[in-house]
């Protein structure tokens, strides 16, 4: 590429804090009634004034210790004057100078190859959600249900040189909030918004290019093909010896294009000032470190603890990483087999990954109504590995297993799936197998050995696939033998 | 005597003994508010009726054997705090009809403790003035003189108390207005020290500056208000999380002022002031030496920057706090066919001159490549200022100034020199700037009018301004020298 991109973040999430980040009123939003979520504070009337919900401080310090910042025990919230109707009080309270978080990084790997590169983390700031306009034939209706919900920017260096790592990028952020529990995290319902700002260099001076902002990003998909569409767009620019702008795109999801929203004047307009009716922030160093002490494991401790201590390859720790709760069920269920050696947790992985992620995926059932319990699947693996059920039952039993949540003992009992690993019980069938196939039992003879597979086969088919297959080819061998 | 000439103690006294109920007490009020608010116009709104059931269950609270200090006392309010369900203005055309869901803490706390509220009192719009003539509905005259103003911006709160027709009032004071328009109104006025009273539900003029206090027509009222507005609120972050001592009883302590060491600030007593008024407060000084008060001479080496500073950091916090008015949610709306112009002409026509030149002035302090110049410098400026009453404090328990450097002037006389009408606060602003509380009481007259004196205390130090103020009312009787009206 003859132009490199580069790409900054600025990520906005909705923390899924109980209350609004100033007021009483209720931070969930979703589907309620317009105007009805509200109060005098939220609405900006005169002489309310904020109150910091300390639950979303707490979610913010969380995410930046998360994004491997430095937490300011210092920092002030700050008032961004503009008008805009959906902007009750005609400022915004945010942090301006001295935010919560500073100076982090993430590391992505958007290839899953291990191969990570590290995206600074500049700042990640506390403020207030807007309210929401409708736009209708010529009016626009306000609905402040959202306004003043507590709301988190993360913002990046411009670390960021491609579509692929922009996407690798906030569905790490995802991921992080996800497990840390302080957002949903769904672009769709607008949890996590992201604006991108994009340049390119030039080639010959390697200076960066006009900066422009691309907003309107719903979902994981519109970033990466927004970001693809408008490095085409500044290169065709640019080799046709035009100039970019500074300004505001919009992506249009339904052409698939950015289209000019505004030209951008910067951030000087907004005259920031501290925030008089909130005293600076002072935090605590005891309380950050026991938010600290109490963050659950992050997913790339966790992928290292599993490559690590498991044994597990990457791919298959990042499967298992992926979404917290399928995380935490393995764990569970690698909990629960501690101290029996045969199940280990690459067997655990396998079956998680395999057939529950299978049935899972054909049934649409998320894993936290899964029926089946660690110990059942520890169970399971167990009559696998002591010969009692052979990988087919089992796979079968499992089925069972999750539709019903019973145990895999009764169930393999009740089907009658037991393995026939008595020799005994064998010998009389593999004495019909031979009688029945005169032809391949010659060619075995002959020294074609592959066919004991065939033969193994016809016991699996006459005991309808309860011989334990290894003690079956024992069998036919010693009795072709004699 | 009236029994609307009583004063809250007294009123107090005559319900607690029977001789009187909250409902008479109330009826006086509205017959004297008849015979004289035509020539004060101290009123914006008056509420008659809700006065009336107020007053009558707070007799029947008292029948019941409850028996608080303000129980049954009626009062004014300024309309820049917020009152559930009576309409709140703050004297500007953009609230116009806007009435409030939702009590002030301090209206809240009055309503538990059973005052009655006759009316909301006239003030500059949005407390941006001094004189009270930048109301958006009518000016107030001062009951000493109607063709003078009764100062501001609290000047309705003033006039009401200086003219009988409340017993007692709130008022809000961002840079004097409590203090101002009580020393012109021969009242006293209580500045308390920033974060003492809830400002949740006062509405915003400069939020670092703004607090609620008390007009009286004596110190100890102001102590009775004190009592029942002062102390924590969980809904005002900036809302001191310190005790409440009982101000009447501490008010009462001591013998004389022995072993209280009075300062005067040598800056607070300038050239440009009256004759008159500093010969007054020169005459009040020596009096409080007299009883037993050791004089000391004082320096705050910052206070010429006071103003300055108060106009940048007021204006600035200002420009953002009346941000709200837009017309999308409440008050007056013009509609302008698009959003902008529905801003502009909603903005247009509902705020009046002061508060668009205000608005301006924090606006352009704030705006980038000035912020530094000036906001940042105003901010530097009140370190300073806090340091030199920090400093003056280690010497000193109170000083003493004049409120003003003049009595109250005839209306119209500045209200098209902003400036001159600023210099009006050049000895109240820095106390807002520094945090601290002050109290303004009579202590003479100068040209016919009323001197107020102005005691000031360190923060949290109201106890030590009202008995020094105490000792000095009970061994003078200016705050008896009622307006004739």
């Amino acid at each position: 590429m003859k132009y490199q991109p580069v790409i900054g973040m600025e990520v906005h999430v909705e923390l899924n804090t109980t209350s609004k980040m100033f007021c009483g009123c209720s931070a969930e939003f979703f589907g309620i009634a317009p105007n009805t979520n509200v109060c005098p504070t939220c609405l900006g009337m005169p002489g309310t004034l904020p109150v910091i919900n300390k639950r979303a401080v707490e979610y913010t310090i969380m995410t930046g210790l998360a994004l491997n910042c430095t937490i300011q025990p210092q920092n002030v919230f700050a008032r961004k004057n503009y008008f805009y109707p959906d902007l009750p009080k005609g400022y915004q309270i945010s942090q301006y100078e001295l935010p919560l978080c500073l100076d982090g990084y993430v590391d992505i790997d958007p290839d899953s190859s291990g191969n990570t590169k590290r995206i600074r983390v500049r700042r990640a700031h506390l403020e207030e959600d807007t309210g929401k306009l409708t736009h209708v034939n010529n009016h626009s209706l306000v609905d402040l249900n959202r306004a003043g919900v507590p709301l988190l920017e993360i913002v990046t260096e411009a670390d960021i040189s491609s579509a692929d790592e922009a996407y690798a990028y906030v569905s790490k952020l995802r991921q992080l909030v996800r497990y840390l529990g302080v957002s949903t995290g769904d672009m769709e319902k607008g949890a996590m918004r992201c604006e991108v700002n994009l340049s390119l260099t030039d080639p010959e001076t390697g200076e960066w290019g006009t900066k422009v902002e691309i907003k309107n990003l719903n979902s994981f998909r519109s970033v990466r093909n927004s970001i693809e569409y408008e490095i085409e767009r500044q290169t065709k620019v640019l080799e046709a010896g035009g100039k970019i702008d500074q300004v505001t795109m919009g992506w249009d999801e339904g052409r698939q294009v950015t289209v000019l929203q505004r030209v951008k004047e910067g951030d000087t307009g907004y005259r920031y000032f501290p925030e008089p009716d909130l005293p600076p922030l002072d935090l605590d160093p005891a309380w950050i470190e026991a938010i600290k002490a109490n963050l659950p494991e992050l997913p790339d401790a966790k992928t290292t603890r599993y490559t690590q201590d498991f044994e597990l390859t990457l791919k298959e720790a990042q499967v298992l990483v992926e979404d917290k709760a399928v995380a935490e069920f393995y764990d569970r269920v690698v909990a629960e087999a501690k101290g029996t050696k045969a199940v280990t947790p690459k067997l655990i992985s396998n079956w998680i990954t395999g057939e529950l992620f299978r049935l899972l995926s054909e049934t649409g059932t998320d894993i936290s109504e899964v029926k089946t319990q660690p110990k059942q699947i520890v169970d399971l693996i167990k009559l696998v590995t002591a010969n009692t059920i052979n990988q087919s039952a089992a796979k079968k039993v499992f089925g069972v297993m999750f539709e019903t949540g019973r145990d895999p003992q009764a169930i393999v009992k009740e089907l009658g799936l037991q393995q026939i690993s008595d020799a005994d019980q064998l010998i009389e069938i593999a004495q019909k197998v031979i009688a029945d196939n005169p032809d391949p039992v010659e060619q075995f003879k002959n020294g074609k050995e592959t066919v004991i597979n065939f033969l193994v086969g016809q016991i699996m088919r006459a005991t309808r696939g309860k011989a334990n297959p290894k003690l079956a080819e024992q069998v036919l061998r010693d009795t072709l033998k004699n | 005597m009236e029994l609307y000439s009583l004063t809250i103690h007294e009123a107090q006294e005559q319900l607690r003994q029977g001789v009187t109920t909250s409902v008479e007490l109330t009826e006086s009020v509205l017959e004297r508010i008849d015979a004289v608010e035509d020539k004060v116009g101290a009123y914006i709104s008056l509420q008659p009726e809700i006065a009336l059931r107020m007053a009558e269950m707070a007799d029947e609270r008292r029948a019941v054997g409850e028996d608080r200090p303000l129980l049954g006392i009626p009062l004014g309010i300024k309309d820049t705090i917020i009152t559930h369900g009576v309409p709140t203005t703050a004297a500007s055309k953009i609230l116009e009809g806007f009435t409030p869901p939702f009590d002030a803490t301090a209206i809240d706390r009055l309503r538990q403790d059973g005052a009655v509220f006759i009316g909301k009192t006239n003030c500059d719009e949005f407390a941006m003035g001094s004189s009270t003539e930048y109301s958006a509905f009518h000016p107030t005259r001062n009951p000493r003189n109607l063709n003078c103003v009764p100062g501001g911006s609290s000047g309705g709160s003033a006039a009401a108390v200086g003219a009988d027709e409340a017993f007692g009032t709130l008022g809000s004071d961002t840079g004097g207005s409590v203090r101002l328009p009580a020393s012109f109104c021969g009242v006293v006025g209580l500045k308390p020290t920033y974060g003492r009273v809830s400002r949740y539900g006062l509405i915003a003029f400069g939020s670092s500056l703004d607090q609620i206090g008390p007009i009286t027509k004596d110190v100890e009222d102001a102590a009775i208000l004190l009592n029942a507005i002062a102390g924590h609120d969980p809904r005002d972050s900036t809302s001191v999380n310190a005790p409440v001592p009982n101000y009447v009883d501490d008010m009462k302590q001591g013998d004389g002022l022995k072993g209280v060491k009075v300062g005067i600030p040598q800056e607070y007593f300038t050239d440009g002031m009256e004759p008159g008024v500093a010969q007054t407060v020169r005459t009040a000084i020596d009096h409080l030496a007299s009883l037993g008060a050791e004089l000391v001479e004082v320096s705050l080496p910052n206070t010429q920057y006071g103003i300055p500073a108060y106009y940048i950091v007021a204006t600035a916090e200002a420009s953002a706090n009346l941000s709200r008015y837009d017309g999308v949610r409440f008050g007056l709306r013009h509609d302008g066919g698009d959003m902008w112009n529905t801003y502009n002409e909603t903005r247009e026509a509902g705020f009046g001159p002061e508060v668009k030149r205000r608005i301006m002035l924090g606006t352009y302090a704030l705006s980038a490549g000035y912020y530094d110049a000036y906001y940042l410098q105003a901010q530097k400026v009140r370190t300073l200022l806090r340091r030199d009453f920090e400093q003056a404090f280690e010497k000193v328990d109170v000083m003493v100034s004049p409120v003003a450097p003049m009595v109250a002037f005839e209306i119209n006389a500045k209200v098209d020199d902003p400036l001159q009408m600023y210099l009006t606060d050049v000895l109240t602003v820095s106390l807002n700037l520094a945090g601290v509380c002050g109290i303004s009481l009579p202590c003479g007259f100068s040209e016919g009018m009323p001197v107020g004196l102005q005691i000031i205390g360190p923060a949290l130090g109201e106890s030590t301004i009202l008995r020094t103020a105490y000792q000095y009312e009970q061994t003078t009787d200016w705050h008896r020298q009622k307006a004739v009206l």
